[in-house]
């Protein structure tokens, strides 16, 4: 009787043991990034999620291209 | 929010390629594989005309129309990336690019192509910030730093401006109402013509 159950039990877990397996191929939807995702360029140490401190210095770092500014601030 | 954009200024670049190397030394880039390069038209010829190119990150980029396996992304700057673990190196990607952008290292033997590998924008990818899988797959993330791309700063006669469009577009506004010339921008109204569109974008990350 035990010996019945226990079978039971067994042939049970060997019927299900492959349902918790996740799938190991990705499945590809037109149209939609599929991959890791990214964070944003301010949420970092160094700039603490300070979204205006970031833009700041993008900013200033692209005026800076301009040597007509650069030679006129002089 | 600052739309991220390259601009090559054909009166002044000097074919000297420090974009090249800077691209080059700043991420490590390997062999084969040029991220930028200097195209020059009439090439020794009087009143020849050199430009930097590199990926343009689109705003409709064809490279995220094409791809078969939803591997590129837009961040909220406008800059296009790309997730290594999912390329194929199917090739798709460098036909449909008006740029030529998409490179693809040799892996392997028999010519077999890697996955792409393309500017980033110095925005590095799809892995944590400054961690040693970002800057091996993608390069240094330099936008995290609060820099620009190392080609646009380290460009000596400023012909490659890069970053926020609506302040490099009045870098150069400026430049050729100065000069009184040369206000044909190469690349630009292919690369940035059509209008925005989001694109495919990861789910709770970058926009």
């Amino acid at each position: 009787m035990r010996l019945g159950v226990l079978l039971a039990t067994v042939a049970g877990l060997i019927a299900v043991a492959g349902c918790g397996e996740k799938a190991q191929v990705t499945v590809y939807k037109q149209g939609q990034y599929q991959g890791k995702p990214d964070k944003q360029p301010w949420d970092n140490a160094q700039f603490k999620n300070d979204k205006q401190g970031w833009e700041k210095a993008i900013k200033a770092r692209a005026e800076g291209q301009n040597e007509y500014a650069r030679v006129a601030a002089k | 929010m600052a739309r991220m954009k390259f601009l090559a200024d054909a009166e002044r670049c000097i074919e000297c390629n420090g974009c090249v190397t800077a691209c080059k030394q700043e991420h490590e880039i390997p062999w084969g594989v040029n991220r930028r390069r200097v195209v020059t038209m009439n090439d020794g010829v009087p009143g020849e005309k050199s430009i930097s190119v590199a990926c343009m990150h689109c705003s409709d980029a064809p490279c995220m129309a094409v791809c078969p396996v939803d591997c590129f992304y837009k961040t909220s700057e406008g800059v296009v990336l790309h997730d290594k673990d999912l390329c194929i190196g199917c090739g798709y990607c460098f036909y449909a690019c008006p740029f030529g952008a998409p490179q693809f290292p040799q892996d392997g033997a028999f010519g077999l192509r890697g996955k792409m590998d393309k500017c980033t924008f110095c925005a590095g990818g799809p892995e944590t910030d400054f961690s040693d899988a970002e800057f091996r797959k993608y390069g240094r993330n330099r936008l995290a730093e609060g820099k620009l791309p190392a080609c646009a700063e380290m460009c000596a006669t400023k012909a490659l401006l890069g970053g926020d469009g609506d302040v490099v577009a009045d870098i150069y506004r400026h430049r050729v109402l100065t000069r009184g010339k040369g206000s044909e921008v190469w690349g630009w109204g292919t690369a940035y013509g059509a209008p925005q569109k989001p694109g495919a974008q990861p789910p709770g990350g970058k926009s």
